[in-house]
């Protein structure tokens, strides 16, 4: 084909310019099954590059290897939504220099558009690319080799990076269509063995729950939403990652399908879940920033109704226009939930980095109703605590907390707490959640923290909300 | 008190596995999921323990699982039963 830019990995980096210093970006749609972070960076390694800061919208397990090219001085930054595993460990433990800096994927979009975080070089993983770089997480023709469905995260660096590198395990003829990066934005294509091990993108912190603590923690929250007065027909949904807070869908659906309600839309990562009830009619459209399994990227590559959404036109703090504010209720996971309602989803109770912001401050603040599900404890592991160890939600975007031994509502909500109860449904002061967990499992010593700074969480308006020291051992 | 190599409890999230062999003097090795907070404590339970039943030499080894106070006593006591044959529920 004429203009054809497809080039091989090497050409395309130097074509693109990058040198020592600059910012690199990928996105994480792969999850724990992404090629594309290790394959690239191995390759700028094997290159000499230098002194890279590595803008991720999310790093996870797989991503280990990088802990031998921060060493090296390859990478000596990174941005991301979360770090786990070995990687997020060696980081907690003072690998890096430089603080990785943690910011919300509504942050992180604004941080693009405003330039605040700019990227020189994006490398996007596509699951089908022709060769003038119009791309797709669906795939498109018989020799696909992956499929991960919405490209939500990467469609802000494919929009503002300096330089745009599709890659992809699918070369397929022009005009690739529907396309989410667009050919004016790419500058080359290049072809790879595999971008991605789509049967690992549900695994993680997706999974589907059947523990039954879970599941009763599920139920509750369906009954918290049924109670809420937020429950008619027309509202908005959004479920996070953990197992519970995805399974309140299964109860939701009871109740909606008895009364005759419909939600207008679903939001966030969508599920195998939210794909049923829309396509049994119980929900009109699914706006989807990130496709949380095989189901849903199925889905979207063939249904019009479900759309994909950049994670600025998701979450974005910046735009009235983006969907969080028209969402109505959210249920959310946490690690640790305070007395004062702050959420912890990033840092361990040992201290050690070990998730991921995801969308929880956005779609907690600019929903009507956020709803947090979470355990008293996990073992001896308190989940309701004086003061969360690293603030990554704060309070006042935080509505209710649901866990096994009652349902805490925010003071600044009383309307909320009165319906809650009317239904008869146990309200308890968070205070007393926190002294229940004390009691069974005793007075926790402190972590043993040192003073260098590993870690900044940027709020989703682009200040410093907290810092993440290294953990001695 | 005499002491054979005796262990009680299992690896599931919330539980512990207690082994007491003989020992000179009381010696614990702890490795605990929740140590950072929690080792001092865990000691601790499983000092008072074995002193409670008479145990004052015994090397034990113990593998936590964030198991809570008295899961661990529990424990203590099922391996410390075992390891001297005296039965403390029916003696």
């Amino acid at each position: 084909m004429r203009n054809s830019k497809v080039v091989t990995l090497e050409e395309a980096i130097r074509r693109s310019g990058l040198k020592d210093g600059m910012t690199i970006s990928f996105h994480h749609h792969f999850r724990g099954g992404d090629k594309v972070v290790n394959l690239v960076v191995d390759k700028l390694a094997q290159m000499g590059f230098k002194d890279l800061k590595l803008a991720a919208s999310s790093l996870s397990d797989v991503h280990a290897p990088l802990i031998e090219h921060i060493k090296s001085g390859v990478i000596t930054g990174i941005s991301t939504s979360g770090l786990r595993g070995e990687l997020a460990s060696a980081i907690s433990h003072g690998l890096m220099k430089e603080p990785v800096v943690f910011r919300s994927h509504g942050g992180r979009g604004s941080a693009i558009a405003s330039g605040e975080l700019h990227i020189d070089v994006a490398f996007l993983g596509a699951s089908s690319c022709d060769e003038l770089g119009n791309a797709s997480g669906c795939p498109r023709s018989e020799n696909a080799k992956s499929i991960c469905g919405s490209l939500g995260y990467a469609l802000p660096d494919a929009q503002y990076a300096d330089h745009v590198v599709v890659l992809t395990d699918d070369l397929v003829a022009y005009p690739n269509v529907p396309m989410s990066i667009k050919a004016s934005q790419v500058e080359s294509v290049v072809v790879v063995e595999s971008v991605g091990d789509s049967s690992k993108i549900s695994s993680g912190a997706i999974r589907d729950s059947k523990n039954p603590r879970d599941i009763l923690l599920a139920k509750q929250a369906a009954k918290v939403i049924l109670a809420s007065g937020y429950f008619k027909d027309g509202f908005s949904i959004q479920t996070g990652t953990g197992g519970a807070s995805l399974a309140v869908v299964k109860y939701l659906r009871e109740s909606m399908i008895e009364q005759g309600i419909k939600a207008s839309f679903a939001l966030g990562g969508i599920t195998a879940h939210m794909v049923k009830l829309h396509e049994e009619g119980l929900i009109g459209k699914l706006i989807d920033v990130q496709s949380f399994d095989k189901v849903a990227a199925e889905s979207i590559a063939n249904d019009q109704n479900h759309q994909e959404v950049s994670s600025i036109d998701y979450a974005s703090a910046d735009h009235l226009g983006s969907a969080v504010h028209a969402l109505d209720i959210v249920i959310l996971s946490a690690l640790e939930v305070d007395t004062d309602f702050n959420v912890n989803v990033l840092v361990g109770s040992d201290g050690i980095i070990r998730g991921a912001i995801g969308g929880h401050p956005d779609t907690a603040e600019d929903s009507a109703l956020s709803i947090i599900v979470c355990p008293l404890l996990r073992g001896r592991i308190p989940c309701v605590v004086p003061k969360v160890t690293t603030l990554i939600t704060p309070g006042k975007g935080v509505d209710v907390v649901v866990t096994e031994y009652g349902i805490a509502v925010n003071p600044s909500r009383p309307e909320l707490a009165k319906a809650l109860a009317e239904a008869g449904l146990h309200v308890v002061d968070i205070k007393a959640l926190a002294a229940k967990a004390s009691s069974i499992i005793g007075q926790p010593d402190p972590l043993p923290f040192g003073d260098r700074v590993v870690g900044v969480v940027m709020d989703r308006h682009g200040k410093q909300l907290d810092t993440i020291h290294i953990i001695q051992e | 008190m005499e002491i054979k190599t005796a262990t009680a409890g299992t690896l599931e999230s919330g539980d512990i596995v207690i082994q007491i062999a003989p020992g000179d003097g009381l010696q614990i090795d702890l490795d605990s999921s929740v140590s950072a907070q929690f080792g001092r404590r865990i000691k601790e339970v499983i000092t008072e323990t074995l002193e409670g039943l008479g145990i004052s030499d015994a090397t034990v080894t113990a593998t936590d699982k964030g198991a809570l106070d008295c899961t661990i006593r529990a424990r203590v006591t099922a391996a410390a039963v075992r390891a001297t044959g005296k039965d403390v529920w029916k003696d």
